[in-house]
């Protein structure tokens, strides 16, 4: 198990390096981003030329991903265009957004899984194709349809929550957010879930359970439901780093300051900087929590062994 | 139906969680009156905050609220009005003598004196700043010292600044330039108190002026709480207890939560929502000309469209494109049609005139033939380029080029040409690298004829991307500038703009309104000529 780990932390080296490589190019393929600071006008040609020296512009590509990368281990993440050092919008964003994802993993682990196991147990019930149904339409819709709706029909018509969420983003103000930001995967989860659940349903495991005399409850939680969960695990663990990274459209509809947001601006803004701190922690989180997956596997399956 | 009890379950949760939630927000600023405090839209500005490094309107808000200069132009009609100057005086047009008024301070007890400015200039003018608007001080002598085009700076002051009295200072220009007085209302003239330069870092964590505000707390990326300064010696004191600018990741969602009730000024209205404001917000909607004219510009170092008689190709675009039909259905008259290359907001006095006649109304006939006896377009196809991430200017772009092939009769005349991002866009623009036409688009720096020509059509002007070059007209704004009559400088602007007329330099499209909405608790709300809210006006009930 120790030695699985240390392996799997060692290959997350060359994995970080190559995406942050990529990002960087990516980024600096997108042009001169001097030219955008000063609007509709040209830059004074010593203030650029200065600016590009500051923020190392003027160096050849490899040579500022070295420099970048040199910087990083030592904890400097660079500077924003506005002046800020991009650890200090990390440290603004971050937490938003984990307050953000944390809400919405708890939709999708609490009403998906639920109505998977319903669903699953209940085959071609009402409620089953109701569900069905439902889901089908939530994963047709586009995210940001579900999100305006839900901001006019909840925030402006009904008033029952703020349209927009405060700076500070507790999780109390989230909720509908994290909804509307768990509503695909919710959908997803639901369906893995329900198909995992009808299958294993007619194991052998399941079917000596039953006969054992066990009750239908702990037949369900203890030898259905934690088989059938191993597939809904990887989603969900996948989805950690998808939803951090994703929430760029769920963000700016309710105006949450996360980590979409400053990605937006920080692509719009062709702030190399910034979009290559925040997704170079992206790339880390989702390795992590891909790691955390293939551990829960273990768990959940005591016939899968690490060594 | 077991099934359905879980739903229902489910949905009261969330439903009460929801309930919560709205208990919980709400409600902002303290009371009505004059104490009453207004909540305005913001985005986080691009620069720091310093006066000459600001050049856009977020950042522009704040300032315009912690600051005033020597000149403060009139929110309404534009005049440049003494502020903090007491007099300044010229005989030849070249040197000035600048007198500050008695009485001001800055919020933190501080005297304004004519350090304050000469320090301020000094510092926005030099290169090792970074100042963004340093090349506004280019005009005073012993710029290229602190700001040369290339390498080191060679003097760490300009030498045509000397304070010569405690509230006194002379300022010399390299050139004459009769209107400068005028141009002294931007907020990049700002005087600047010691703390700016003794503690940096602290003065731009929050902000010390001179203005009706003062800077109460301000967390970057969210929100600055302003409250009004009771010490203010002016006379525009402010009409309300304080502003609190909140950022909003969207416009959209702006206006959503001012729908909602809970934000109380809007000033850029999204482009979507133009159809429901009348609907949504009745009469609390104001849409009002700024200085804002947008055009298409000519690659004029590209031998391909730099060629004599070409004239008549462009004036014949300019006549292809329906103006009035554009503005109406794209932008829902928040443009007007542009019938010169200024601002209606310079008033007949500044120099407004309608001289394009003619050659900016739409008519197809003529079109068709002018481009025919300029040549046609050169390749037979233009394309024409802008940024695609802001500004809705793929939709207008498309229509322009669709008007255009509709009056020429062919499809394949003119299509648009998005470039990804706006930074982008800018580096092309100004590296010459365009094959056709582009988007331009000039904000006033000061409400002069003079902003809206020289920097633009002048030879080599800073912001001369086509490079358009006519020495007449160059002759005409040297003269113009030299003119110390304000009336005879405007006439002769406005000859000068008759020339770019006959070259069609770059074809007018239509002039930008400033928009704003605002909720039912507040009254007085106005934009003034840069489409920044009058803040220090506003009436909260």
């Amino acid at each position: 198990m120790g030695r699985y780990v240390i392996r799997r932390l060692l290959q997350m080296i060359p994995v970080f390096f190559g995406a942050t490589l990529l990002i960087f190019l990516m980024v600096n393929v997108m042009g001169d981003p001097i030219a955008g600071l000063c609007g509709d006008r040209q830059c004074d040609p010593a203030t650029a030329a200065q600016l590009k020296k500051e923020f190392g512009l003027d160096k050849p590509v490899w040579q500022q991903y070295l420099t970048y990368m040199g910087n990083l281990f030592t904890g400097d993440f660079g500077t924003a265009f506005n002046g800020q050092p991009v650890t200090e919008l990390m440290a603004d964003a971050f937490p938003v957004t984990i307050r953000l994802t944390i809400v919405a993993i708890l939709f999708e682990i609490v009403i998906g899984i639920t109505l998977g196991v319903i669903t699953g147990l209940k085959r071609g019930h009402p409620v089953d194709t109701t569900v069905l149904l439902l889901t089908l339409v939530v994963l047709s819709v586009p995210i940001f349809v579900i999100g305006l709706l839900v901001q006019l029909l909840l925030g402006v018509k009904w008033g029952w929550i703020e349209p927009a969420v405060s700076p500070e983003a507790p999780f109390d103000e989230l909720i509908v957010p994290g909804l509307v930001l768990a509503s695909v995967s919710l959908a997803y989860v639901t369906r893995l879930t329900r198909t995992s659940i009808a299958e294993n349903k007619r194991a052998d495991y399941v079917r000596t359970a039953v006969a054992k005399g066990l009750p239908r409850r702990r037949v369900i939680t203890r030898h259905l439901l934690r088989n059938s969960l191993i597939p809904v695990v990887t989603f969900i663990g996948a989805d950690v780093g998808a939803l951090m990274g994703g929430a760029i459209v769920t963000e700016r509809i309710f105006n949450i300051h996360g980590v979409g947001y400053q990605l937006y601006q920080g692509i719009v803004r062709q702030n190399t900087q910034t979009v290559v701190g925040f997704v170079t922690v992206l790339v880390l989180v989702f390795l992590l929590a891909n790691l955390l997956v293939d551990l829960l596997y273990a768990v959940l399956d005591p016939r899968i062994r690490y060594a | 139906m077991r099934g359905a009890t879980h739903a229902k379950w489910a949905a009261l949760a969330t439903a009460v969680a929801l309930a919560a939630t709205a208990c919980g927000g709400g409600g902002d600023g303290g009371g009505g009156g004059a104490d009453g405090v207004v909540s305005s839209s913001w985005g986080d500005p691009q620069n720091p905050l310093e006066p000459a490094n600001t050049n856009e309107v977020q950042g522009g808000k704040v300032l315009s609220m912690i600051f005033r200069g020597l000149k403060q132009y009139d929110p309404k009609t534009g005049e440049a009005k003494d502020m903090l100057a007491e007099k300044i005086e010229t005989t030849d047009s070249t040197n000035f003598t600048v007198t500050v008024k008695d009485g001001w301070t800055f919020s933190n007890g501080e005297q304004v004196t004519a350090k304050s400015f000469v320090d301020a200039w000094n510092y926005g003018a030099h290169l090792k700043n970074n100042q963004k608007n340093a090349y506004f001080f280019g005009y005073i002598d012993g710029y290229d010292q602190v700001h040369p085009e290339k390498g080191a700076p060679t003097a760490e002051t300009m030498s045509g600044l000397k304070v010569t009295g405690p509230r006194t200072f002379t300022v010399k220009l390299t050139q004459k330039f009769s209107t400068f007085p005028d141009t002294l209302g931007y907020a990049a003239f700002s005087p600047l108190p010691q703390a700016f330069f003794t503690d940096h870092a602290a003065w731009l964590a929050k902000p010390v002026g001179n203005g009706p505000y003062t800077v109460d707390s301000y967390s970057r990326g969210s929100q600055m709480v302003l409250k009004k300064w009771d010490g203010y010696p002016g006379t525009d004191k402010a009409q309300n207890g304080g502003i609190t600018l909140k950022v909003y990741t969207d416009n959209n969602t702006a206006y959503t939560d001012l729908v909602a009730g809970n934000l109380d000024l809007v000033d850029d209205v999204p482009a979507s929502q133009l159809k429901n404001v009348s609907a949504d917000l009745g009469d609390r909607y104001i849409n009002t000309p700024a200085g804002i004219i947008q055009t298409l510009s000519f690659p004029f170092y590209d031998p391909a469209w730099n060629k004599p008689g070409q004239e008549k190709l462009r004036t014949g675009l300019s006549m292809a494109i329906n103006r009035d039909q554009i503005t109406e259905t794209i932008f829902q008259k928040t443009r007007t049609p542009a019938k010169d290359w200024t601002s209606p907001v310079l008033g007949a006095d500044g120099g407004y005139k309608e001289i394009c006649g003619s050659a900016c109304e739409y008519n197809p006939t003529e079109a068709k033939k002018l481009v025919a006896e300029g040549g046609g377009i050169p390749g037979g196809t233009m394309t024409i380029s802008y940024n695609a991430d802001t500004g809705s200017h793929k939709e207008w772009v498309d229509a322009v080029c669709n008007s255009i092939n509709n009056a020429l009769g062919n499809n394949k005349a003119c299509v648009g040409n998005p470039i990804g991002t706006f930074a982008d866009f800018r580096a092309q623009v100004s590296t010459q690298k365009m094959k056709g036409p582009f988007r331009a688009g000039w904000q006033m720096d000061y409400p002069l004829i003079q902003n809206f020509l020289q920097p633009l059509y002048f030879t080599n002007a800073s912001s001369n991307d086509g490079k358009y070059s006519d020495p007449e007209f160059d002759k005409l704004v040297n003269q113009a500038n030299a003119e110390t009559d304000t009336t005879k400088a405007v006439g002769l602007f406005q000859q000068a703009e008759e020339v770019l007329k006959g070259d069609m330099g770059a074809i007018p499209l239509w002039y930008q309104n400033g928009s704003a909405g605002y909720s039912d608790r507040v009254e007085n709300v106005t934009l003034n000529p840069f489409s920044v809210p009058v803040y220090d006006q506003i009436k909260v009930k």
